[in-house]
């Protein structure tokens, strides 16, 4: 499959304007490029976040069924079950939007269900590492060190404590499932993402995609940083874009030289209280530089 | 129509697969599992063509069903106990989006302590989830009760439960009779997927949106509505039933109740021994009947009314128990004859929980109480004739 160049990019736009993201939303962006991947032969499905409360009134162009918090790959389940039993996929897309508190956490039987019964579809995380609809409380990703309002910056305890080798990766998970695709993307490559959920929607059985979406309101970083942010995690090294098929794994930008830590901490309010303790940054140093030695070998 | 000898999950099996099921999602629990271990069977036979969705909860076995009927397919899915606990969301879920799904409840009470027998809880404590409720008696009212369920269901656009004793209806083989595949076609014909709104991406709508308070109560009234409007077609399917097959049903059977001074009331297979005992009264010369309610959501209020007509004493039988108050079908009772300008008295026992055996000595001693009351002697409102006391 040739890589997507902007020019290729349809002027189609499969989410109507006016959705009730916030400024700088970066999980609307992350649906907004697949389903442009997709096309609008696609039956999607968000589990109850904040995707949920953009899309209503109306906003997608495609059939979306808002579910419960913990049930999107269920309900897809059987969405992909009966259509085949009625004869009527086709190629029908089916896209399943779901933030990372529905997946790592609360969602993640039902994920892992579908996941090893193989239905085909697309599982498509946008990562913002908290639970942003409710205000912004911690997740099983919330990375190190983050300030969020379960995990705040007190006198004797700042931020989360979890070492980051222990945040929940649901990719790997994944990869564990033997699920056929799977790939990390981020919302600051848009055409590497609208590449991957093309190919996603190729494989048979279930495909994953974990997209790193930046979210002003819970990281309280600038609007305007968002896209900024999403290529900086990967520039410095905290995010690392990847797919896996065929038991082989590929990288795609992966920095040559990583950008200091500092750029990405210093834009998101989540951070500030880092900036001058040392042992704490180093703990987020420490982990990238274990993880490309492994990646370098 | 054949005649067999089947267990109340094997006549449940063999009904889903005669309204021709489509997607069956369902996790395993005692004492629901041996009706999906039959649809299993059939659909690796090739007996029935379906997709079986063998998924790792209740949660998403309940889901799945969503997902399938959304899209137009026909489904079913069982659950017992903890099971339909855990799907407890999803009842509402499935309700408000108005799907007519079919599910049946091998009814076993709720832990803790752990047991596995049968007793109401689990289906009562869900009776307000917006689901329509049809409770069996024995195996043949299984059969019969489920193949109505999708007709009605179809028709009011609200899911449906059918709920019957565990192991007592769902693992007792009776002799009943099954009618064949042609005969289920002309009956329930494909569903019309006109009359609700689909997935499907040549006419893409929205599902599942959030309502704002201005409009959220109408919505409610709509629900509400549409289940208060459902005893038509449940009674019209209950006659077109009974005239093809010969067993008609309807909200509610009243046994021997026009004379009757003492009444019982109950749901599930502990009528059959009351109106066993009804009848051992009766020939004492005691005037009592029976109201056997087969249909506890929708309430059968008006057949309620009737059947107390020229009663004194109502015994309401409950195999489950709201803690704290009483038992969930008495408040039913009470209010819908509290506008009676003559009220009978109106008594509540528990029995039957956990397994508890129901004995015809069981009802008889109920019967003694009512006898008391009648008398005009004191009785306590709420009773637990086969507990032991520990005042």
């Amino acid at each position: 499959m040739g890589k997507t160049k902007i020019k290729d990019l349809t002027d189609e736009e499969y989410l109507h304007h006016g959705s009730l993201a916030c400024a700088g939303c970066g999980a609307l962006l992350a649906f907004r490029h697949a389903l442009k991947a997709l096309g609008p032969n696609t039956i999607t499905i968000n589990s109850t976040g904040c995707m949920a409360v953009i899309m209503q009134m109306g906003v997608p162009k495609v059939p979306h069924f808002h579910v419960l918090f913990e049930n999107g790959p269920a309900v897809m389940s059987g969405v992909e079950q009966a259509l085949d039993i009625m004869g009527k996929r086709g190629d029908t897309n089916l896209l399943v939007v779901v933030g990372d508190g529905g997946t790592a956490d609360i969602g993640m039987g039902s994920l892992s269900g579908a996941v090893e019964r193989g239905h085909d579809f697309i599982y498509l995380c946008y990562d913002n590492e908290s639970y942003m609809n409710t205000g912004g409380q911690r997740s099983g990703t919330t990375p190190f060190g983050a300030a969020t309002t379960t995990t705040p910056v007190g006198s004797v305890v700042k931020g989360e404590t979890r070492p980051m080798e222990m945040r929940k990766d649901v990719p790997e998970i994944m990869i564990a499932h033997g699920a056929p695709y799977v790939a990390t993307a981020s919302i600051g490559y848009p055409l590497d993402l609208i590449d991957k959920v093309k190919k996603a929607a190729t494989v048979r059985g279930p495909s994953y995609v974990h997209v790193f979406a930046s979210c002003p309101a819970g990281w309280r970083s600038d609007a305007k940083d968002s896209v900024k942010l999403a290529k900086l995690a990967v520039q410095t090294g905290l995010i690392v874009l990847f797919e896996h098929e065929n038991g082989e794994r590929t990288f795609q930008h992966l920095p040559k030289k990583r950008k200091p830590l500092r750029e990405y901490l210093e834009l998101q309010g989540r951070f500030k209280h880092l900036l001058d303790d040392e042992d704490a940054t180093r703990e987020l140093e420490d982990y990238v530089e274990g993880k490309f030695k492994a990646i370098e070998g | 129509m054949t005649e067999v000898f089947f267990t109340g999950n094997r006549a449940a099996a063999e009904a889903a697969k005669l309204v021709r099921t489509q997607v069956v999602a369902a996790y395993p629990i005692t004492p629901q599992t041996s009706a999906v271990e039959y649809i299993s069977q059939f659909i690796n036979n090739g007996e029935l063509k379906a997709n079986m969705i063998r998924v790792e909860s209740e949660h998403s076995a309940l889901s799945a069903v969503v997902g399938a009927s959304i899209v137009g397919a026909r489904t079913f899915t069982a659950s017992s106990s903890q099971g339909l606990q855990l799907m407890s969301e999803g009842l509402y879920f499935a309700s408000g989006m108005r799907l007519p799904l079919v599910m049946a409840i091998a009814n076993r009470t709720l832990s803790m302590p752990v047991n596995i027998w049968a007793d109401h809880q689990d289906s009562m404590v869900n009776r307000d989830s917006g689901w329509m409720q049809i409770y069996c008696a024995n195996a043949q009212e299984v059969f019969d009760n489920i193949l109505q369920a999708y007709k009605i269901a179809e028709e009011v656009l609200m899911p449906a439960m059918v709920c019957y004793d565990g192991f007592i209806v769902s693992h007792v083989a009776e002799r009943m009779e099954i009618i064949d595949q042609e005969q289920t076609d002309m009956f329930l014909p494909e569903p019309d997927l006109t009359k609700r709104p689909l997935m499907d991406p040549k006419n893409p709508l929205q599902f599942g949106e959030v309502v704002y308070p201005d409009w959220y109560p109408d919505y409610e009234y709509k629900k509400h509505k549409a289940l208060l409007d459902s005893p038509k077609a449940i009674m019209d399917v209950g006659r077109e039933y009974g005239e093809l097959f010969g067993r008609s049903y309807g909200m509610v059977e009243n046994y021997k109740t026009d004379d009757a001074e003492i009444v019982f009331m109950g749901l599930g297979s502990l009528t059959s021994t009351t109106q066993w005992v009804v009848n051992d009264l009766r020939d004492c010369g005691s005037k009592v009947g029976l109201s056997k309610i087969r249909v506890f959501r929708p309430f059968p209020d008006k057949e309620i009314v009737e059947a107390c007509k020229n009663a004194k004493v109502i015994a309401v039988i409950d195999r489950d128990i709201g803690y704290g108050t009483s038992g969930m079908l008495f408040p039913d009772v009470t209010r819908a004859l509290y506008p009676l300008a003559s009220r009978p008295k109106c008594l509540n026992f528990i029995i039957g929980l956990g397994g508890k055996d129901i004995t015809p000595e069981t009802i008889k001693n109920i019967h003694e109480t009512c006898e008391k009351a009648l008398e005009g002697k004191e009785v306590e409102t709420v009773n637990w004739p086969d507990a032991r006391k520990y005042d």
